[in-house]
């Protein structure tokens, strides 16, 4: 049942050969025997999980069941959830019960999908290795000695071990493509503007954006019918007409013409990653795609340029934990100032402190225009060469992740080595782009390679129309890691 | 550009995180670095390039000016460290 993907659960549970309960059993015992090894979860709540269940199972009794009533779908837990702990992966909240719902989380409820647990991440999102969460490191279900990535690597690994058929997580960065790439699963990084970002814990702002993670694009299609929509409480969320994403999932691609930018193929991915990579380009061609040759110049300053916004608006975004209305307050101080000094110091981690140092620094008098301006008008030039490739293709492929998965601890100790990390993915977040990563090879270590299609604004059905297509001539997302059968 | 122990130990204070004498030292390693990266943005000409805030020029709605939000007071102060007759209780800051 746990290989089975959130389509065909669907159809089992549409048919009454499955009940919802039956299955949140299944992978709650699985998340019982299985998450001790990779850390992928922080919250886990049988009784809340199978009441939701219950639910699930009474709707579709009812006559309204739909397309993921009754699916278990974890959720990173920088998503609110009422009623549950939702940490960020911080000692800052790590005693925050939510009062309230996110956006997304009200729309899965509705959708009759069942929350069956809060997954582990990179605290405050920031990570590309999850090894910063205050409830310690997440493990590679291919290798336990390597990172999921990050930051939504709780997600990540889940799916790929088969403790959720589906999670959702959020991309600032490249926080759902690396992680999928780096745990051989399929993650989607709507367009700015799609998702509400409405209780989702904010990091940076104009670059944070949820998104669906699951085994095959057919299934990110069918959870981002559920996530995306309008919500008046986030002032981003764009008032558009609803898609239905699963719209031009068997359309041939024959004609799509796709753009590898070059400086996708120079910037130095391992030799591994860029033969399976082009083996998927390859494949694409024989479906009929036509690849053309397109310009990115400024891709190598979007982590510089990256590495000053995001920071920024996160030094502003957290300057709300205080000890004063939730979380964490120190033990022990003196007068107010002294409260917020060790409260800060206290339940904010290394990396966290590093980024909300940066940010303050980078905003302060004196340094201003030369930082945070100079980076957003940088921003605007990376956004201007996507809009000028887009002018000769339809998607653009190449890695999501310059390397497999890392081993823990390996790039801990260089926070600019851990940041060069992200550098295919980042850009994408400042233009502000919809981005997914698919599996489509492993190394010869055996550890699975991503290849990333972006598309324009906008393009997520096209996307996951290239992204299914392929997968129905490759097998790459139905591989398992060793070791997740159990009895 | 180079920062020194007094610079980090001022946007702590900025920031409002507590930070020895040890800690800045580490942290001004770190910070050394990723501005070394950082650094990499003054080498492009930017002059003429309208800053680009957002990823969508979208203008922030308006909406009528009615009660939309209900009062959950009580609710939203249950998660709070301190709170005393509605209010949230920190130091005193006025002898």
């Amino acid at each position: 049942m746990h290989n089975a993907t959130i389509k065909s659960l669907s159809a089992e549970l549409a048919a009454g050969r499955l009940s919802s309960v039956e299955v949140t059993r299944h992978f709650l015992r699985r998340i019982n025997t299985l998450s001790k090894i990779y850390n992928c979860f922080i919250t886990v709540d049988e009784e809340k999980s199978l009441a939701a269940a219950g639910a699930a199972d009474a709707l579709r009794a009812a006559g309204r069941a739909q397309p993921l009533t009754g699916i278990p779908i974890a959720q990173k837990d920088i998503f609110c959830a009422k009623g549950w702990l939702t940490t960020c992966g911080s000692r800052m909240l790590s005693n925050f019960v939510s009062p309230y719902d996110a956006h997304v989380v009200e729309r899965l409820d509705a959708a009759g999908a069942v929350n069956i647990g809060k997954t582990n991440m990179d605290e405050f999102a920031m990570g590309s290795s999850n090894e910063t969460s205050y409830y310690g490191p997440v493990r590679n279900p291919w290798n336990i000695e390597t990172v999921p990535g990050g930051s939504s690597g709780g997600s990540a690994a889940a799916v790929a071990a088969r403790l959720a058929p589906g999670a959702i997580g959020t991309d600032t960065g490249g926080s759902i493509r690396q992680p999928a790439a780096l745990t051989g699963i399929s993650g989607l990084k709507p367009t700015y503007g799609v998702v509400s970002r409405y209780g989702m814990i904010a990091f940076a702002s104009s670059l944070d954006q949820g998104g669906p993670m699951a085994r095959s694009a057919e299934d990110l299609a069918l959870l981002l019918n559920v996530l995306a929509g309008f919500d008046a409480r986030d002032s981003t969320s764009l008032d558009r007409p609803a898609e239905d994403y699963t719209r031009d999932l068997a359309r041939p691609i024959a004609g799509l013409r796709i753009g590898l930018p070059k400086e996708f193929f120079a910037a130095g991915a391992a030799p591994e990653v860029e033969k399976a990579v082009g083996e998927a380009i390859g494949h694409l061609r024989k479906l009929g795609c036509e690849t053309v040759e397109v310009s990115l110049p400024n891709m190598a300053l979007s982590v510089p340029v990256y590495y000053v916004l995001a920071p920024a608006e996160a030094s502003s975004n957290l300057a709300r934990f205080d000890g004063v209305r939730y979380g964490y307050r120190a033990p022990e101080y003196g007068d107010l100032l002294e409260m917020y000094k060790k409260t800060r110091a206290e339940g904010f981690g290394a990396e966290v402190k590093r980024r909300i140092l940066i940010g303050t620094y980078v905003l302060s008098h004196g340094y201003y225009d030369a930082y945070y301006i100079r980076a957003q008008k940088l921003r605007r030039l990376i956004a201007q060469d996507f809009s000028e490739a887009f002018g000769k293709c339809d998607l653009i492929m190449g890695p999501t992740s310059p390397s497999s998965a890392f081993k823990l601890g390996e790039k801990a100790g260089d926070p600019v080595q851990m940041y060069l990390s992200d550098i295919y993915t980042i850009a994408v977040n400042l233009a502000g782009l919809p981005g997914m990563s698919i599996p489509c090879g492993f190394d010869s270590r055996g550890l699975p390679v991503g290849l990333q299609v972006i598309g324009n604004y906008f393009g997520e059905a096209r996307m996951l129309n290239a992204a299914h297509q392929y997968q129905l001539v490759t097998d790459w997302h139905d591989r398992a890691p060793p070791g997740i059968e159990i009895q | 550009m180079a920062l020194t122990r007094d610079d980090v130990k001022r946007v702590a204070h900025l920031a409002r995180i507590e930070i020895s004498d040890a800690g800045a030292e580490s942290v001004l390693r770190d910070l050394d670095n990723i501005f070394g990266l950082i650094e990499q943005m003054q080498a492009v000409d930017v002059s003429g390039v309208e800053p680009m805030a957002h990823a969508q020029d979208v203008m922030l709605r308006l909406r009528e000016d009615t009660v939309t939000e209900r009062d959950q007071h009580a609710l939203f102060q249950s998660v709070a460290p301190q709170v005393q007759a509605g209010l949230y209780l920190v130091p005193k800051v006025i002898e």
